[in-house]
């Protein structure tokens, strides 16, 4: 499986309240998550986002609260991978159990730029920055988690056991 | 090798003798605690599954408490989401209005979470419960959903920094400005993926309030929990509040830690994080500017228990707010409420100026009952000072324990009372 999107770049830190506030909760209909994903952080996002697009970000990304929201509306907004150099673990976990692929890399979390074109190929790990010719090596899932995302989630992993 | 306390209760739960950092494993649970918003979401998706049956009903709770009493239409359908699927379920631990509180101030009170117990909870402040000697950690809704259907969850066995403490603290700094001081110190990713394990004679001088404010922001450094040895003081508060039998899980002595930090709470002064992150922390002495406010908030899973009402009492006890002020008091549960009515603070609050609400999480995340507009200032004794927490995106939280956002509200601006 690939990737392939432009990126949108942010810092460290990026918490889920930003990337859903929590005055959107009362739904949790993954359209309408999606009209405000990233709102508090990027007000443009939303308008600019195209199916297969890639956000790119440093330290501690989706750290905050436990809103399974906020890889949900990432993901519902067309988004295809999150690439950061670490991510909050309550964020990890719920990305893997929806099915929201996402690779920890220091490396392509540095140097990778907004509005670069980069394809990822997760069975490799590897991350390809198109703009500029750069690659690099993503960390591998443990073979458990793989499984999580082979089933398409967690519940569908369960029920299939 | 040894294991640390919460490898221990992670092992025992798993059916294995021993774990060791990083190892993957399937645990049972003791309980599975959702609230109105992410409940919804898991219980949608056992349905979309067909996993029509919960593993234990007394083994689950669900407590609305974000948006509750209901704020408007879309909440209100949440709210009854929840509330027929308990009533569908027969499960034993749905908290009605009446009945509620802030889910991580309401489960210990009830007696639902006790030592030694394996607590998984579809809000991130569920890791509070270390304060009582369990493992407990945050997740989300498709975690719940699974722990409702299976009664297991699986853990990367965490490894952990030791925290030390030594020494009492003294007046006016409690559970708050240590861990402020402890966010501040390590960053908001310090702990990521870890466990913080306290202990240290320091640990006698904090009360169970203290411990539970404590732990309820590990999540605020990273960690997956917080956990705290179970002592008289503790054993005390589970034998008052719990049935359940409990069992208390020690580090082993040869137990690794990634780091050792000592913390002499002696030392530790009022602490106030500013904004945009919990690590922003500044003591008192030195915010050297007048930072005016509009609003304060005292209350939430992290400081809205009777310790803390009592505390912010005391300092506006025939004191009046800052003319403009608002101060928004929210005791954390029914109990708190009732028992804060009965020893008068709830009318030293009102006298004040201040108003106070049934339980609810409302401010803390700008859901309702306090939403800031654009550039105001709120000092808060919530857990999260984020770009947007509690309104508008140029608002700014300040957070600060009980006695610091009292005297704020007096003064108009971010104040300590003198010792």
């Amino acid at each position: 499986m690939k990737a392939l999107g432009t990126v949108f770049k942010y810092g460290d830190n990026v918490d889920t309240d930003v990337i859903i506030p929590a005055r959107y909760l009362n739904s949790s209909d993954p359209k309408e998550l999606a009209t405000h994903c990233m709102e508090d952080i990027d007000k443009d996002f939303v308008n600019r986002v195209k199916p297969g697009d890639i956000i790119v970000a440093t330290k501690n990304f989706g750290c905050g609260s436990s809103r399974e929201h906020a890889p949900i509306a990432i993901k519902a907004s067309g988004v295809s991978v999150v690439i950061a150099e670490t991510f909050a673990r309550i964020f990890y976990r719920n990305a893997i159990n929806i099915g929201l692929p996402i690779m920890e890399c220091k490396e392509a979390s540095e140097a990778i730029k907004e509005g670069d074109e980069v394809s990822v190929d997760f069975d490799s790990g590897i991350i390809t920055d198109i703009t500029t010719g750069q690659t690099f090596k993503g960390q591998p899932f443990p073979e458990f988690m793989q499984k999580i995302i082979d089933s398409e989630g967690l519940l569908n992993y369960i029920k299939n056991k | 090798m040894g294991m640390t306390m919460t490898q221990k209760i992670l092992a025992s739960h798993a059916g294995l003798s021993s774990v060791s950092a990083g190892q993957l494993i399937e645990a049972d649970l003791n309980l599975v605690l959702g609230n109105d918003i992410t409940s919804p979401v898991a219980i949608k998706e056992m349905e979309k599954m067909n996993l029509n049956k919960v593993f234990d009903k007394d083994k689950i709770a669900l407590v609305p408490d974000h948006f509750v009493p209901n704020k408007d239409i879309k909440s209100a359908e949440h709210c009854k989401c929840v509330r027929e699927f308990a009533l569908k379920n027969d499960i034993t631990n749905y908290f009605e209005v009446g009945e509620m509180g802030i889910e991580h101030a309401l489960l210990p009170e009830k007696g639902l979470t006790v030592a030694g117990d394996v607590i998984i909870g579809a809000d991130s402040h569920t890791c509070t419960y270390g304060a009582v000697g369990a493992f407990s950690t945050g997740v989300g809704s498709t975690d719940m959903a699974a722990g409702m259907a299976t009664g297991k969850a699986w853990f990367k066995v965490p490894s952990a920094i030791k925290f030390v403490l030594t020494g009492a603290p003294k007046k006016n700094v409690s559970g708050k400005d240590v861990i402020l001081h402890i966010i501040g110190k390590i960053g908001v990713d310090g702990a990521l993926y870890k466990s913080m394990e306290f202990t240290g004679d320091g640990i006698k001088n904090l009360s169970m309030d203290d411990r539970f404010t404590i732990a309820n922001m590990a999540i605020e450094a990273g960690a997956k929990n917080g956990i705290f040895p179970v002592d008289d003081i503790c054993e005390n508060y589970l034998k008052m509040h719990s049935k359940r039998d409990y069992k208390i899980y020690s580090a082993d002595d040869d137990a690794e830690y990634d780091e050792v930090i000592n913390i002499d709470l002696s030392s530790l002064e009022p602490t106030v994080a500013f904004p945009h992150l919990p690590e922003n922390t500044k003591t008192i002495s030195e915010i050297k500017e007048e930072i005016k406010i509009n609003q304060v908030v005292i209350g939430s899973c992290t400081n809205g228990r009777l310790n803390d009402l009592r505390i912010a009492a005391e300092i506006l006890k025939g004191k009046k707010v800052k003319k403009g002020m608002r101060l928004i008091v929210i005791p954390a549960t029914q109990a708190i409420y009732l028992q804060a009515m009965e020893e008068g603070l709830l009318r030293i609050f009102i006298e004040a100026g201040g108003i106070v609400s049934t339980p609810t999480c409302g401010p803390c995340l700008g859901g309702y009952m306090g939403v800031l507009a654009e550039n105001e200032r709120c000092v808060s004794t919530t857990n999260r000072n984020f770009v947007g927490r509690m309104g508008h995106i140029t608002s700014e939280i300040y957070l600060a324990s009980p006695a610091v956002a009292a005297m704020s509200a007096i003064k108009g601006y971010i104040a300590a009372p003198e010792d």
